[in-house]
């Protein structure tokens, strides 16, 4: 049986929860890598080998190791953080990091550059800030994310306190966390006391759940095993409607592997819910595929036994089934900028972080200026699914020195860029991560560029579009939802995607694959043309391309692999 | 020697003579004494010939005994030797080289003529093969010499402090214990070829006037042991291709190391690990075009150099020093310059010494012009230009006709000018893929892999590191099963672990069993091999007592005494020795070739 497992899985099975030989690695001086099989495991401590690939062919020919470092991402449910720690995060850049933050698209944040040597360092420092690492990558549930509203401060506190008890339940327990990275003793208890919900093997594949509040879905609740729907009624959470077997990624060329949205399932209401996060994680637990790792997430167990199957399941597990859904309507799943004021009077400002990376460079100060903000606010700060950040409750009498902060340093509250650029969105790639094709961060900002001209041609630059971009196809800035969306193929290369919807509910399908810059731009201009000409009130971009008969309104898995053309 | 006389047809008083004759008389004084008096029965002038010899007492040779004695670190002390001993068979006289560490030290007084032959290290310390003989010489168990002829060729570098003291040593030693010197110490510089030449000669021509041997003499089989010889030598250089020349140190070093790979195509030149490769630099032409605008020369105009004419400015830039000041130099330039400040400041050493310190000739000329110095004479002030030694980084087993070196450019700035070291910066900016280098192979048996199944630690930062890649290319081609230890130091682990890929892909193998590094500047307090090895103190000694072969490459002045304090200690804590008998554990390692330095 276990020769027919993926070398993954086997790994994780064999670790001894997640120890391997992290620690023997850790304390080898002579590189700056891991051994293989540990860099598995890491992922469940949140944290990803990789090297930077700008200098990989440099170093080959010097006859060094490639630049190995690590990628940490935080445990962060609901993207929400105080102002004490943004400021001990800011610092820990500075001490462990490459001197950036990367708020990301699971409302979190992302350290890169992290060396070998800095990594028990860096883990001990946020544990001091009262954070931590675990699940923020591997084969576990993952960060929760929930929406942000900041105007409905009563249902936002609501959702986040939900999000910190799944994030909590689903939590993985071994020892191995604080044995590795905090310096404390081993204190392994005996087989599956060690790990009461996961046993040995985890779960077969990462798993991720998110909370929406209608009509905002900035999370994608969609996008996710688990969507969480909420149902309000008198300005209170009441239950949710229950989404599953949402997930983005695919395999080139692969077309058993596509992305997925979300199937309702049912009601549940809320006192129930984080068992029934419970009861549906243990059914992929134990019914997900351990065989295959591109036929291991939780929308292929749904797509392979069906929605009745997983319902009688959930019924077995949890205990009572779930009820008919509720009715509810999303609208968008952008962000909006500048300051709301929130029912308690108090104050909240999103901010445009571009690409989610906070960091000084010679176009700003944006790190500084966002500790400058942190030193002066009594309140929090949320980080949003879009990689952008809120300021939250800023007292009135604080709104004034923010609002002077934002200025001296050019900060971009909605007002400083194109409706396309607010709604952009990019994964990290390169040069970092290991499994980026082509340029997304560093190639969204002038990419964008070239379309907001194309757009401004056409006198479309008041329109918002959204857009994405990823480096490779496994989809972490949710590119098959994105209304114009690339997914990098090769150096200067990627596919075009279009006709997703506004509100994260209707994927977008292939347009053509594999073309550059020049002809993606010579693509979108006629389109852009025909949208100026035809489109019809209030009407989206990729509406309108389903509406003229571009693209079609259904998605089957085979659209997301042929080209239209 | 004993001798029974009393059936001789000598008589009593003759017979007592012979036997106080014959008393300590070496084997080759009797040889020659048997060849003598064979001349004189066969009624010849008295003059011992070796083909008399040879037909009068068979198989006994009468040429001159002369031992050749070399203590030498890189190897040159000892090539003069063999050419000494090669050359000594043409003059007639038969000449024995043997390593000053391999040397028994109650042969000493049975010598006939003895020739010395003796590198300087660092502080003015002897070569470690010759720390024993050095040691024995100056110590009581010394003998009285009196009958011993001998001379004393000593070899440095006349820009440090103790230039040549060893030789200067032994001459004076010698001279102490009653011997007569045949012909008078030579110091050579590090351009030493023709006064060792001379010195060869000299000696070669002294003991034969005197043994009135002129006929060759049987080539002494030790002498003659050398490695195949290529057309190509220090003499005859190989103008060797370039075939890489890449940058080793990582972005953000402070440090520039190159690899370079020369192709040694038909140039016969054989190597083995641990061997050097002598370059023949090329002096920076900006600096040369300083020197010439400074004193108002013409650069095409013809001088003297080299047993030929060339242009000043290429005598300047291939064959003489112009980096480099020397207290030589400073004393004929205060002869020459007449000027009353400078001849003051070169009769104080000390004070000379401070101002040569990071200084040239550019700043000479500057500091104190000569009126009317001709181009020609300048050249003749100047001493050449000398090959600059790297350790070979490759092992000929493992890539055929080419030859890898490791290259640290060296570049300071002191007196307010940017200054380089000249060979390091002429093959970082200037020799690209392509260009030609002239170069020779500096063996160095001093340095040596043991027996396959040996073990062997390797010490190495820095571009110290460079023999023992050759170490583990060689021993991975001949599939030695001997485990291998490295011990590497540098600066930054990111970007200064010099050939990092190539140990990890070695250790990944299992060739390289063991890796421990020391980077100094990644952490607050600094970290060295040294460090290293004391953090392994137990695994260490345990080596040893298996029979590892230590080596050490790289800096003398500071990495390899701390290494070599950090082994004592280890064999103190670890062998439980007291201080005394951890230097002699060492000397004897050292003895038995398995502590082996190539320091510089």
């Amino acid at each position: 049986m276990s020769e027919q497992l993926p070398e993954a899985e086997v790994i994780k099975r064999e670790s001894n929860y997640l120890r391997g030989t992290i620690l023997e690695g850790l304390a080898d001086r002579t590189t700056g890598a891991l051994p293989e099989d540990d860099t598995k495991l890491t992922k469940f401590h949140g944290s990803y080998q990789q090297d930077h690939r700008d200098v990989r062919d440099e170093r080959r020919r010097q006859k060094l190791e490639p630049l190995y470092q690590f990628m940490v991402r935080l445990r962060l449910p609901g993207g929400v953080l105080t102002a004490g720690q943004w400021l001990g995060l800011d610092k820990i850049a500075d001490e462990c990091a490459d001197s950036t933050l990367r708020l990301t698209t699971r409302q979190t944040f992302q350290f890169h550059g992290v060396f070998k040597e800095q990594m028990q360092p860096f883990m001990q420092k946020i544990n001091a800030l009262g954070l931590d690492s675990r699940g923020a990558c591997g084969d576990v549930n993952r960060n929760v994310i929930s929406n942000v509203n900041p105007h409905q401060s009563q249902l936002q506190g609501e959702i986040h306190e939900l999000s910190l008890a799944i994030s909590e339940r689903l939590r993985w327990r071994s020892a191995a966390y604080a044995e590795i990275w905090l310096g404390e003793e081993c204190v392994q208890k005996l087989g599956e006391e060690e790990e009461p919900f996961y046993g040995y093997k985890y779960l077969p594949r990462k798993f991720k759940i998110a909370l929406a509040i209608p009509p905002k879905n900035d999370c994608d609740v969609f996008a996710n095993d688990i969507g969480l729907i909420a149902i309000v009624e008198d300005s209170q959470v009441r239950g949710f409607n229950v989404v599953v077997g949402g997930g983005m990624g695919l395999t080139y060329g692969d077309p058993a592997t596509y992305p997925r949205l979300a199937t309702m399932a049912g009601y549940v209401p809320k006192e129930q819910i984080v068992d029934a996060c419970e009861a549906i994680c243990a059914i992929q637990r134990d019914f997900g595929d351990r065989t295959n790792r591109a036929h291991a997430r939780f929308k292929y167990t749904i797509d392979d036994h069906g929605m009745d199957w997983f319902r009688e399941r959930f019924a077995e597990y949890h205990g009572q089934a779930f009820e008919k859904p509720r009715s509810f309507s999303l609208s968008h799943n952008g962000d909006r900028f500048g300051w709301v004021e929130g029912e308690d009077g108090n104050q909240h400002l999103t901010l445009l972080i571009p690409t989610g990376r906070v960091a000084d460079t010679e176009n700003g100060l944006l790190r500084t200026a966002l500790r400058k903000i942190a030193e002066i606010h009594d309140g929090s700060f949320r980080i949003t699914c879009n990689q952008n950040l809120l300021v939250a409750n800023v007292s009135p009498e604080k709104k004034s020195a923010v609002d002077a902060i934002v200025e001296e340093y050019k900060l971009d509250a909605g007002n400083r860029s194109s409706p396309l650029r607010q709604n952009s969105m990019a994964c990290v790639a390169l040069p970092t991560c290991g499994l980026a094709m082509a340029e997304a961060e560093r190639f969204l900002p002038e990419f964008v560029t070239r379309v907001e001209q194309a757009m401004a041609e056409e006198g479309l630059e008041p329109e918002a579009i959204n857009l994405r971009i990823t480096g490779c196809p496994n989809g972490c800035a949710r590119p098959y939802l994105g209304e114009i969306a690339l997914t990098g193929k090769a150096p200067g290369k990627y596919n075009l995607y279009l006709g997703a919807d506004f509100s994260g509910q209707r994927m977008n399908r292939l347009y053509r694959e594999n073309i550059d810059t020049d002809t993606i731009l010579s693509e979108l201009r006629p389109l852009f043309r025909t949208y100026q000409q035809q489109r019809e009130v209030n009407e989206r971009f990729g509406d309108f391309l389903v509406r003229i008969g571009i693209v079609e309104q259904e998605r089957t898995p085979t659209m997301l692999h042929q080209p239209v053309k | 020697m004993t001798t029974d006389l009393n059936s001789s047809p000598l008589s009593a008083g003759q017979q007592a003579r012979l036997a106080e004759l014959l008393d300590g008389i070496s084997e080759g004084q009797l040889f020659w004494l048997a060849g003598f008096l064979a001349g004189k029965c066969s009624g010849g002038s008295g003059r011992a010939s070796a083909n008399t010899v040879a037909a009068a007492i068979t198989p006994v040779s009468a040429a001159p005994e002369l031992t050749v004695l070399f203590g030498s670190q890189t190897g040159n002390a000892e090539e003069l030797a063999q050419q000494l001993a090669a050359r000594a068979a043409d003059k007639g006289v038969s000449a024995k080289v043997v390593d000053m560490a391999d040397y028994k030290h109650r042969q000493l007084k049975k010598e006939q003529y003895l020739a010395v032959l003796a590198s300087t290290q660092g502080e003015g310390d002897p070569p470690d093969n010759a720390l024993d003989f050095h040691e024995f010489l100056h110590g009581k168990k010394a003998p009285r010499l009196e009958g011993l002829r001998y001379s004393v060729l000593s070899l440095g570098d006349s820009s440090y402090e103790h230039f040549c003291k060893t030789g200067q040593d032994f001459d004076s030693k010698l001279a102490a214990l009653g011997a007569t010197a045949l012909a008078e110490r030579v110091d050579c510089d590090v351009d030493y070829e023709d006064l060792a030449e001379d010195w060869i000669n000299r000696v070669l021509e002294t003991i034969a006037s005197e043994a009135g041997a002129s006929q060759p003499a049987a080539v002494n089989p030790l002498a003659a042991e050398q490695a195949p010889v290529s057309a190509h030598s220090r003499k005859h250089p190989y103008p060797a291709v370039i075939l890489t020349n890449q940058l080793l140190s990582g972005r953000g070093s402070d440090k520039e190391v190159r690899h370079i790979e020369l192709s040694l195509e038909d140039s016969g030149l054989v190597y083995k690990p641990g061997d050097a490769v002598g370059v023949f630099p090329e002096n920076n032409p900006a600096l040369v075009n300083e020197l010439l605008s400074t004193l108002d020369f013409d650069g095409e105009q013809t001088v003297s150099a080299v047993e030929r004419e060339v242009s000043l400015r290429e005598a300047l830039a291939f064959y003489r020093e112009i980096t480099l000041l020397t207290p030589p130099l400073m004393k004929h330039w205060a002869d020459l310059a007449a000027d009353d400040a400078l001849k003051a400041l070169v009769a104080d050493s000390g004070e000379l010494r401070a101002w040569m310190e990071g200084r040239d000739l550019l700043d000479l000329i500057k500091a104190w012009p000569i009126p009317r110095l001709a181009p020609q004479e300048l050249v003749n002030l100047l001493r050449k230009l000398p090959p600059r030694l790297y350790s070979i980084s490759s092992s000929q087993a493992a890539v055929d006709d080419e030859v890898h070196i490791t290259v640290a450019a060296v570049r300071y700035a002191s007196h307010g000018r940017d200054r380089e070291g000249v060979a390091s910066a002429w093959l970082s900016d200037r020799m690209s893929e392509g260009d030609q280098v002239r170069i020779y192979i500096d063996p160095n048996k001093k340095f040596a892999l043991p027996d396959d199944s040996k073990p062997v630690i390797m010490i190495g930062p820095g571009t110290g590191v460079a023999p023992f890649r050759a170490f583990l290319q060689e021993r991975e081609e001949r599939e030695a099963e001997g485990e291998n230890w490295l011990f590497f130091g540098d600066r930054r682990f990111r970007s200064d672990f010099l050939y990092q890929s190539e140990w990890l892909k070695w250790r990944r193998d299992g060739l390289l069993t063991r890796l421990d590094v020391a980077f100094s500047r990644d952490q607050a307090e600094k970290r060295y091999v040294q460090h290293c090895l004391k953090e392994n103190s137990a695994e260490v000694w345990a080596w040893l007592q298996r029979g590892a072969s230590l080596y050490v490459c790289g800096d003398a002045d500071r990495m390899a005494p701390d290494v070599h304090q950090a082994l004592l200690e280890i064999a103190s804590e670890q062998g439980g020795l007291n201080p005394e008998q951890a230097e002699e554990f060492l000397r004897q390692l050292n003895r038995d070739k398995r502590y082996q330095r190539d320091v510089y």
